[in-house]
């Protein structure tokens, strides 16, 4: 390996420091009399639009026109998969749904004409939590099960308890806000410049809106300023706005929002409720469970059903469940339509299970780390949904490596004394792992495609079906490409994504698209050295079999030429010098209706220990210490991969420590902008942090050898939540410690106050509560 | 200082609003002139410009919309992620809380003037080597942070870069590798300062 598995900079590292990376709103000043587009917002949660009349907008200077239903030519519903998203509604759904859109000569005039449209509205009752929306039985999906085995032991269980977990969700706070620029093209088309992890998908929609074929529409991105799932589907309506503006007005059209009209429109992490009741014995074995699942999916559908199912599949996170009862609902509620980010529902199902455990391990009185490590799936063990873990030995070794390197026996007995010494501060330690699913659940999207142009200086152009957003795609790619042609980096360029270069893409997703787009391009660059080697060969004088390519030479044993001649010595020979590469997931399979079947290609694997120190009068607390140990297969970017498990730690710990979104009793989200909604910043960052990488974890059938690792990383921050865990039982008498997620200051203070109440209460004869 | 106080700011928004005028390009000459404009003298990067700038823009606006500088990103709008930020005589600021006529007479740097004649500033050189953006869309801002920092403290601590760049978010959560960005630039930077000592 020369490239691969290298630490090379990001692809467009360069254009990152010096400003000249472009964005999609970075384009607008090259679109003369380009029109901005600002939305008609509902002031109310949920309410019937009973007139719209755009005429006095018209009449405020700079507004050219305004978009209305009437304006759609095909079909004004933006729906992925059910057709439930109108573009313009009649029925508003959430507090601040967008009703119609103005477009201005400049964003201000925009602003003021959308002031100025008038909507009369009829209010109605609005559904705002989960449990109202359980009590109204206001369902999307459900009930939907996966079972194993007879949950019923539970009742004969040594140790059955039950329980309730509300789970918050998580703003994506990417830091580019939605951005489309649409216009016509030379031929009477639309082309679009969008901020998407999905360009494909925005090329179907916005065909459907405009009532025109797909050949019609192409879209491109070129990067994005972070999306996390939060630009997989939810683009849509946006370019779907630009493109319906161009259409009407013929004039280009650009829909940027602002942060919070962002915040306000978009859909975020599903907050979720778990409700399960479990058996252990009395060594902490798992006997069953049964745990209901409700996500509140907000007002649409969008993707909130595979969401719901990825929760269902890693509801037994690392550990073997030899009784199960899993069902799932999700919520329909007056929200914004919740979405994809980062881990998919995983995290939520994984939560849930750490939780029970956690619980069992402080019933029995064992260390949670002993009850966590006597639960993990062993070699030959299957899944509640009837898949092999595969290399499921590497939970264990993981597991014993990191609690060695991090020195976690020691630390818990100097954590120990550090306790008895401290009346109101405390410390706690943790330890968890995450085995994550590899693939789309829904099989048909596992396939990734490439086109890979040779020119004839021996230069090369890489187009791929995934959209760079951060994760480090493109570099990979370029890493694929140049290793498998021998070429340096430089010599491979990887083009902007667009629907005419690489057709019917999968959404960039599901940590994915470094497997199924690369190894796309692996297969395209092979098929063109099988037509170069035979015309080196010549060059050469050799056996085509000898031929090899490396170092930007095509090389035979006894001499070699420079890539560059082959490939001009090819062109003159008529061999054509393209050639697409496709790619699709193997012996991947699932049945919704039996529960049963293979959806993940393969597992990642990860732990974390994680130590903090929580501070008794005020709940505030401090994540002094983390050490991470991934499964990342045989890194095809090393530094990348480092990148993507720090910063997906990281954003984990925001959501279950730190990111709370506060809707108010008429529906209204109160976290706006970060001045209320808090994100991780420096002083989040563990005091010391150490990521290491599993060695010798090659990964049969992954590209070069290597693991996914956009998502899994985040699962690893559950290690902070259980330290927080660990740190407020040591405040008590070693009772169970329960908390709402994310455990922020606030719900820690009060964590710790009952913890404390209990060890009074248990200290004194009396009684702790009578005496005050 | 500009002569455009905040109270006088407010008030000719206010009244520019009052007489419903959004001067544009292709409109009247009487829309433009109700809105207060103010010509201002700003040196960006090394070069002057003279503008006739609305009040009301922002610095950030002017930026981007006027002289094409779109390295700094507008990320929340509002002060409170970082993204936009430029140095005003060599102190880093939020350039869309900065208006533009408060700049009269200023210097303005912004990432596109850090690299000199094609050579990368020591920052963009370690930014790039120990893989600081990832996403890259806060890049400009934190450079710009860790320029001011480097300004005024050349051999920072882990923790006094931490508390430099505060105020610079990171949603892909890099920190660590913005922080041994900015550690070996300084190391850069000693080294080239002993050298040329």
């Amino acid at each position: 390996m020369n490239v691969a598995g290298k630490s090379v900079p990001h692809e467009s590292a360069r254009g990152h420091v010096t400003g000249e990376a472009l964005y999609t709103d970075d384009l607008v000043t090259r679109f003369p009399g380009i029109l901005h587009a600002w939305p008609v917002l509902a002031p109310h949660t949920h309410a019937m639009v009973t007139r719209l009349d755009a005429a006095p907008a018209l009449e405020e200077p700079g507004v050219f026109t305004v978009l209305t239903a009437a304006d759609v030519p095909g079909e004004g519903d933006c729906g992925p998969n059910r057709r439930d998203e109108p573009l313009f509604p009649k029925e508003v759904m959430f507090h601040q749904q967008a009703v119609a859109w103005v477009l201005g000569e400049t964003l201000e005039a925009a602003r003021l004409g959308a002031a100025r449209v008038r909507v009369d509205y009829e209010p109605l009752p609005a559904l705002l939590t989960i449990e109202e929306a359980i009590a109204a039985e206001s369902y999307h999906v459900g009930p939907v099960h996966l079972a194993r085995g007879d949950a019923s032991a539970i009742e004969s269980s040594a140790l059955r308890f039950e329980g309730e977990l509300a789970i918050g969700g998580q703003e994506h706070f990417y830091l580019e806000t939605m951005a489309s620029i649409a216009w016509l093209d030379e031929s009477g088309g639309v082309a679009i410049e969008s901020s998407t992890q999905h360009p494909t998908e925005v090329q179907e929609i916005v065909a459907r809106v405009l009532g025109v074929a797909r050949h019609q529409v192409m879209v491109e991105c070129l990067r994005m300023g972070g999306a996390f799932g939060g630009k997989e589907v939810q683009s849509n309506a946006y370019a779907a706005v630009a493109a319906l503006g161009a259409w009407k007005t013929r004039r280009p059209v650009r829909v940027r929002l602002t942060r919070a009209l962002d915040m306000a429109l978009t859909g975020k992490r599903h907050p979720f409720l778990a409700r399960y009741s479990a058996g252990f014995a009395a060594d902490g074995r798992i006997e069953g469970v049964r745990i209901a699942l409700y996500s509140d999916g907000g007002w649409n559908l969008d993707l909130s059903e595979p969401v719901l199912w990825r929760a269902l599949f890693h509801a037994d996170n690392a550990y073997y469940l030899p009784a199960a009862e899993l069902t799932g609902y999700v919520c329909r509620t007056h929200k914004t339509s919740q979405t994809a980010f980062r881990g998919f529902g995983g995290p939520q199902g994984m939560l849930t299970i750490e939780e029970i455990l956690d619980q069992a391990a402080r019933r029995l009185g064992l260390p949670p780390e002993l009850v966590r490590e006597r639960n993990f799936y062993r070699g030959g063990d299957t899944t509640h949904y009837g898949q092999i873990v595969k290399d499921a030995g590497r939970i264990e070794t993981i597991w014993q490596q990191l609690k060695q390197s991090s020195g976690f026996d020691q630390r818990r007995a100097e954590i120990q004394r550090f306790n008895t010494g401290h009346a109101h501060h405390k410390r706690g330690l943790a330890i968890t792992p995450v085995k994550f699913g590899i693939s789309f659940t829904a099989t048909f999207f596992n396939q990734g495609a490439a086109l890979v142009l040779i020119y004839r200086d021996g230069s090369v152009q890489v187009s791929h079906g995934g959209t760079e957003m951060g994760q480090g795609l493109h570099t990979k790619m370029q890493q694929i490409a140049a290793e498998s042609l021998g070429l340096a980096l430089e010599a491979v360029r990887i083009m902007p994504t667009r629907t005419d270069k690489v057709p019917n893409t999968s959404a960039t997703a599901a940590s994915a698209s470094a497997d199924l787009n690369g190894a796309a391009v692996l297969d395209a660059c092979t098929q063109l050295k099988e037509r170069l080697a035979p015309v080196a060969a010549s060059l050469l004088e050799c056996a085509v079999h000898e031929v090899r390519f490396g170092g930007e030479l095509v090389c035979c044993d006894h001499g070699s030429v420079p890539f560059r001649q082959v490939c001009e010595a090819a062109y003159r020979q008529r061999v054509a010098l393209f050639a697409q590469g496709y790619y699709r997931t193997p012996e991947i399979y699932f049945d919704q209706q039996t529960g049963r079947g293979q959806p993940f290609y393969y597992f990642a694997y990860g732990a974390a220990v994680s130590e903090v120190e929580v501070d008794g009068f005020t709940g505030g607390y401090r994540l002094l210490r983390t050490d991470i140990l991934q499964d990342a297969g045989d890194s095809v970017s090393p530094v990348v991969d480092r990148g993507q498990i720090e910063g997906g730690f990281i954003q984990g710990v925001g959501w279950l420590t730190l990111e709370e979104l506060v809707w108010d009793a008429q529906g209204r989200l109160a976290t706006s902008g970060a001045s209320t909604y808090k994100l991780p910043s420096w002083s989040e960052v563990p005091d010391v942090f150490q990521v290491s990488f599993l060695e010798g974890a090659t990964e049969r059938g992954g590209i070069f050898g290597s693991k996914a690792v956009g998502e899994p990383p985040l699962m690893l921050a559950i290690s902070v939540r259980e330290a927080l865990r660990d740190a407020v039982a040591a405040f008590g008498a070693g009772g169970v410690v329960t908390f709402a997620s994310p455990a922020t200051p606030e719900r820690v203070f009060f964590a710790v106050r009952r913890a404390v109440a209990e060890r009074e209460a248990l200290a004194s004869p009396a009684g702790g509560a009578a005496r005050r | 200082m500009s002569k455009i106080s905040r109270r006088r700011f407010v008030e000719g928004t206010g009244a520019g609003l009052v007489a419903t005028t959004v001067p544009l390009q292709g409109q009247t000459a009487k829309a433009a002139a109700a809105v207060p404009h103010t010509t201002v003298k700003l040196t960006v990067n090394g070069t002057v410009h003279r503008l006739d700038v609305e009040d009301r823009w922002t610095l950030a606006e002017v930026l981007r919309d006027h002289l094409g500088l779109t390295g700094s990103k507008i990320g929340c709008d509002r002060g409170e992620c970082g993204a936009c930020t430029v140095l005003l005589d060599g102190k880093n600021v939020y350039s869309c809380s900065q208006l533009a006529v408060w700049a009269d007479g200023r210097t303005v740097q912004t990432v596109e003037g850090l690299a000199q004649n094609g050579k990368l500033d020591p920052l963009q050189e370690a930014f790039i080597e120990h893989d600081g953006p990832q996403c890259g869309f806060c890049t400009s801002g934190q450079l710009m942070s860790a320029k001011a920092l480097l300004n005024h403290n050349p051999h920072p601590t882990t923790d006094e870069v931490r508390a430099g760049m505060t105020g610079n978010i990171c949603r892909c959560g890099n920190y660590n590798h913005y922080v041994e960005s900015v550690l070996a630039a300084a190391a850069t930077l000693a080294a080239d300062s002993r050298r040329k000592a």
